[in-house]
C-alpha cells in the first residue's frame, strides 16, 4: 500500500488506520436549551482536547438548533457514586417520613408560609 | 470617404450576476457532494457527523445560490434543474472542490483552503451592492465561520500531530496548492462585478486569504508550498473546463433525477 492512499483505497481502511475508536478521551456534554434553564446532561463523545470536544458536541448534540449553550467536561473529572453506595447513600431517607416537608402540618393561623 | 462597414450583431450582454451565482452555487454543490461521500466512512463517529453536517450546510447554501441563479436567468429553471440537468461543461465550480477525497488529511486540507476562501468571500459579498446577494452571503457566512473553525482545528491537529498525519497533510497541501490561484482569478466577469460593487476585488481578497492560510499552516508546523507550485493552467473551472473527476461525480449526483424526472418522495 502506498503512503498516501488514492481515491480508490476504501476510505474505511484509511479511517481505521487514522483513529481507531476509543483512543481519544471521553467527554461528557451538557446542553442548555434556553436562557436561565439548567445545563442538562446530553450524552458523551470522544475528542482529543477541549476545543475539539466542543466542536464535536456542537455537531453531535446541537446541530438541530435547540441549544444555546454547551459545556464539555472530561469524563475523568467526574466523581460518581458507585452502585454499591446506593444503599447507604440513598435509602435512609425512604422510611423517615419526617424528613419530608409533607410530614408537618401547618398550624392553623400561620399565613404566608 | 468611408467604406461601408458591416455592423456586427451585438452579442447579448454577459449576465455577470448569473455567472457569479453559478460559481457560488456550484462550488458548494460539488464540495457538499464530495463531503457526503464520507458519510459512514469517517475516522470516528463524531467526525462522520461533523462532515455530514458541513455537507448539508453547503447543500443548503447551493440551493439558495442556484435558486437565485435560476431567477436571474429567467428561463424558468429552478435549483433542481440547474443541479441535475446541466452537463459538466456548464458547471462553474473551481477545480479545487471537485478533486476526489483522497485520505482524511487530503479532505481536510481541501476543506480548509476552501473554507478560508468562503469566509473572506462571503464576508465581502455581505456588503454587495446587490441586496439579494448580500442577504444570501450574510446567511451563509455564519455557517462558513463554523466550517473554518472545524477544518482549521483539524489542520492544527494533523499538522502538529503524529509524523504520519503531518506527512499526509503536508503532501495534500503540496498537491492542492496549484488549484488555489483559480479561486482569485479576476476574469472579465469578476472584474466587471468588482467595478459595480456587486462582488469584491479578488486580488485584495487573495492577500487576505493568504494571510489567514499562512497563519494556520505555520501554527500547524506545516510549510506553505512555494509559488512555483502554482499552475497557471489549472484554472478552467469558472469557464466549464473541468478535470475528469467532475463528470464521474456528476454521473452519481444526477443519475436518480435523470432516471426519474419529476419523481417525488
Amino acid at each position: 500500500m502506498s503512503d498516501r492512499p488514492d481515491a480508490t483505497t476504501p476510505v474505511g481502511e484509511q479511517a481505521a488506520a487514522i483513529a481507531p475508536d476509543g483512543q481519544w478521551p471521553v467527554w461528557e456534554v451538557f446542553t442548555q436549551s434556553a436562557q436561565g434553564a439548567p445545563h442538562e446532561h446530553a450524552g458523551s463523545l470522544h475528542a482529543t482536547d477541549a476545543e475539539h470536544a466542543l466542536q464535536n458536541a456542537r455537531d453531535v448534540y446541537a446541530r438541530r438548533g435547540e441549544v444555546i449553550s454547551l459545556w464539555v467536561v472530561p469524563s475523568a473529572a467526574i466523581t460518581a457514586s458507585s452502585p454499591g453506595d446506593a444503599g447507604p447513600f440513598f435509602d435512609p431517607g425512604a422510611d423517615k417520613a419526617y424528613r419530608h416537608p409533607q410530614f408537618y402540618k401547618v398550624p392553623r393561623g400561620v399565613r404566608g408560609l | 470617404m468611408t467604406s461601408p462597414s458591416v455592423v456586427p450583431v451585438p452579442a447579448p450582454p454577459p449576465n455577470d450576476e448569473l455567472e457569479l451565482l453559478l460559481r457560488l452555487g456550484d462550488d458548494r454543490l460539488v464540495l457538499g457532494h464530495r463531503l457526503s461521500e464520507w458519510c459512514g466512512h469517517a475516522p470516528i463517529l463524531e467526525e462522520d457527523i461533523a462532515l455530514a453536517n458541513v455537507a448539508l450546510d453547503l447543500l443548503g447554501q447551493a440551493t439558495l445560490f442556484l435558486r437565485r441563479a435560476g431567477e436571474v436567468e429567467g428561463k424558468g429553471r429552478d435549483e433542481d434543474a440547474l443541479a441535475y440537468f446541466r452537463e459538466a461543461v456548464e458547471f462553474r465550480n473551481c477545480l479545487l472542490v471537485e478533486q476526489p477525497n483522497g485520505d482524511f488529511g487530503f479532505t481536510i486540507a481541501r476543506q480548509f483552503l476552501f473554507d478560508v476562501h468562503a469566509v473572506v468571500t462571503l464576508d465581502a459579498l455581505s456588503r454587495s451592492t446587490s441586496a439579494e446577494i448580500a442577504a444570501l452571503a450574510a446567511k451563509s457566512l455564519k455557517e462558513a465561520k463554523y466550517h473554518v473553525r472545524h477544518s482549521g482545528e483539524w489542520m492544527l491537529m494533523l499538522g502538529d500531530g503524529t509524523d504520519e498525519s503531518h506527512r499526509r497533510v503536508q503532501r495534500a497541501l503540496d498537491e492542492l496548492w496549484r488549484f488555489t490561484p483559480e479561486l482569485f482569478v479576476a476574469d472579465g466577469v469578476a472584474a466587471r462585478l468588482a467595478v459595480q460593487g456587486i462582488a469584491p476585488d479578488l486580488p485584495a481578497l487573495h492577500a487576505k486569504w493568504e494571510t489567514i492560510v499562512r497563519d494556520v499552516v505555520g501554527r500547524a508546523t506545516l510549510t506553505l508550498p512555494h509559488e512555483s507550485m502554482h499552475s497557471p493552467h489549472l484554472r478552467g473551472g469558472r469557464s466549464g473546463m473541468h478535470s475528469e473527476h467532475l463528470g464521474h461525480m456528476l454521473a452519481e449526483l444526477q443519475i436518480v433525477a435523470r432516471s426519474h424526472p419529476g419523481a417525488k418522495w
